[in-house]
């Protein structure tokens, strides 16, 4: 099935202002219900919180682990989460697809004139998911704090560069699972490898990976390139051993790859999809 | 209907033996639980296993070996044990469903838990052996020589189930006065991994977190009995963690059952 393109620029602009509308929607009509809103936010904040815990409580055990200090994995958990929640806010919702499969939900949207894609990422916006990003965000800004970092114009590219490098890959990552599911349904489990998985690899240091996680997580799903290797770049740390330390600038190469990966894995889903009638 | 023997005809026992089938028809989901929860075990193991090897080989009571062990039966058990927090209760709460189960001649409370106990047996054949088998073949985990940790800790793994999935019912109930009960779920979800042990032993926690975990029946659900069954604790050890174990039994199944009682009379059901 071919997806509508935004073809001249008027076409884009109207099409930017119906998504625009139809988010604007969503968020209002959460934020309309206070209580269960604030509860989820609260929510959202306290299951990053306890995941900072882990990080914390491991590194305090020992002095570092893979060649990193406590200070200087709170960089990389938080360059690696801000990115992960962003793009959780923004494409989380594609973890709904099978319940949309099974439901036959999803054949209204092959109807409407909009990308199914966009329908689907549009479908629901978890604004409770904006917690998360603050976990993120604290743990980056102190990891600024406590690091020596020279503060270049170039260290501030990369970390601008990471992070937005960071987005794209897991955005990319949750529409290739989104993909893989028209053809998983009830094994629809299996991307959380790649996807949530992919998200507590790259909080980790590669350097202490087997070869099979570095060609998992480093090349086919490259999480590595979200947050450890620029911040390894960035701090001149030892990174991956036999590995160049400029490798955090080729973070784009990792998002281009993964955005390469979710087009195609979305396109071969979306044809092999037979809809149920009904 | 072909005659039952006297325990076929129970219906408690046959709550468990059809959450045990049920589970068995979903295989594409289960070998998809399998694959998940490997690549969690590797990931997890790699850095645990740096972990250790960083503090001079022995990390609060581990060696590579017995932290191999704590990292793979943790991942065999979470297919077996509830740490997410949601339940069928709940959504039958919401639903209203949850009348009919008090107008069948069967304990509610001992229905819902036993069936999902069965699932959580279930669990253990596709991913509980499977994980235990990869961590033994490619994760360097060290199997207990001694045949009672074998013994005790099959027991203990038992109560960790039956602990986890009574646990959730009693939160469950929670939903006989908030209704939506999602909220509390997440925040039991927040709390049980770390407490439970899912990420890192909790013996790797500072005093004051560790006390506070030991408060909970979070560690009795996964801590102790993988304690137990890997050997890193034996002998007069292994049996208070039991003992602990049934005392937390007792008190999630007591509490379950009162709150059963005080909800049952709050239970609105609207429509018809």
């Amino acid at each position: 099935m071919a997806e509508p393109e935004g073809g001249s620029p008027a076409r884009g602009r109207q099409t930017l202002r119906a998504y625009r509308a139809v988010v604007a929607s969503r968020a209002r009509s959460q934020a309309s219900h206070r209580a269960s809103f604030r509860m989820d936010l609260v929510g959202a904040l306290l299951v990053g919180l306890i995941e900072f815990g882990e990080i914390w409580v491991l590194y305090s055990a020992t002095d570092q682990i893979g060649g990193f200090t406590l200070a200087q994995i709170m960089l990389v958990f938080g360059l690696s989460d801000l990115a992960f929640s962003l793009a959780d806010l923004v494409a989380g919702h594609c973890d709904n697809l099978p319940v949309y499969v099974r439901a036959g939900t999803l054949d209204v949207f092959f109807l409407r004139p909009q990308p199914v894609l966009a329908q689907l990422v549009t479908s629901d916006l978890s604004l409770r998911r904006i917690g998360r990003c603050l976990v993120g965000a604290t743990s980056l800004t102190v990891g600024l704090v406590l690091n020596d970092i020279d503060w270049t114009a170039g260290a501030v590219g990369l970390l601008v560069l990471a992070l937005a490098c960071g987005f794209v890959i897991f955005t990319a990552q949750f529409v290739t699972a989104a993909g893989l599911q028209f053809f998983l349904v009830n094994g629809a489990e299996m991307t959380n490898a790649f996807v949530y998985g992919g998200r507590y690899a790259a909080t980790q240091p590669p350097s202490v990976w087997p070869r099979s996680l570095l060609v998992v997580f480093g090349v086919v799903f490259p999480v590595a390139f979200a947050a450890f290797l620029p911040v390894s770049t960035l701090l001149g740390a030892p990174g991956v051993a036999g590995l160049p330390g400029w490798l955090g600038w080729c973070a784009p190469v990792a998002a281009l790859w993964a955005v390469g990966v979710a087009a195609l894995s979305w396109r071969w889903g979306l044809r092999h999809y037979r809809g149920a009638g009904g | 209907m072909r005659p039952l023997t006297p325990p076929a005809r129970n219906p408690y026992w046959r709550l468990l033996l059809a959450g045990f089938r049920g589970q068995s028809a979903y295989p594409l989901a289960t070998l998809a639980g399998l694959v998940a929860n490997a690549t969690f075990g590797v990931l997890k193991g790699s850095i645990m296993g740096a972990a250790v090897e960083s503090s001079g080989g022995e990390l609060a009571g581990y060696t590579a070996g017995s932290m191999a062990a704590f990292v793979w039966l943790g991942q065999g058990l979470l297919g077996s044990v509830n740490l997410w927090g949601g339940s069928d209760l709940q959504t039958r709460i919401k639903s209203g469903d949850v009348a009919v189960d008090f107008l069948r001649p069967v304990s509610v409370q001992a229905s819902h838990v036993l069936t999902d106990v069965g699932k959580g047996l279930f669990g253990l054949l596709p991913r509980g052996l499977p994980s235990v088998l990869i961590g033994v073949a490619i994760g360097g985990m060290v199997l207990p020589s001694d045949p009672s940790a074998y013994a005790l800790g099959l027991i203990s793994l038992l109560l960790g189930i039956a602990i986890s999935h009574a646990c959730i019912y009693a939160v469950g109930t929670s939903g006989f006065w908030l209704v939506e009960s999602r909220g509390v779920a997440v925040f039991y979800m927040s709390f049980s991994g770390l407490f439970a042990g899912l990420y890192t032993p909790i013996y790797l926690f500072p005093d004051w977190l560790l006390t506070l975990a030991l408060l909970t029946p979070f560690p009795s659900m996964m801590q102790l009995p993988v304690d137990v069954l890997s050997g890193q604790v034996t002998g007069t050890g292994a049996w208070q963690h039991l003992g602990v174990q049934a005392l937390w039994l007792a008190i999630v199944l007591a509490v379950g059952h009162l709150t059963t009682r005080a909800g049952r009379r709050r239970l609105e059901v609207q429509g018809g």
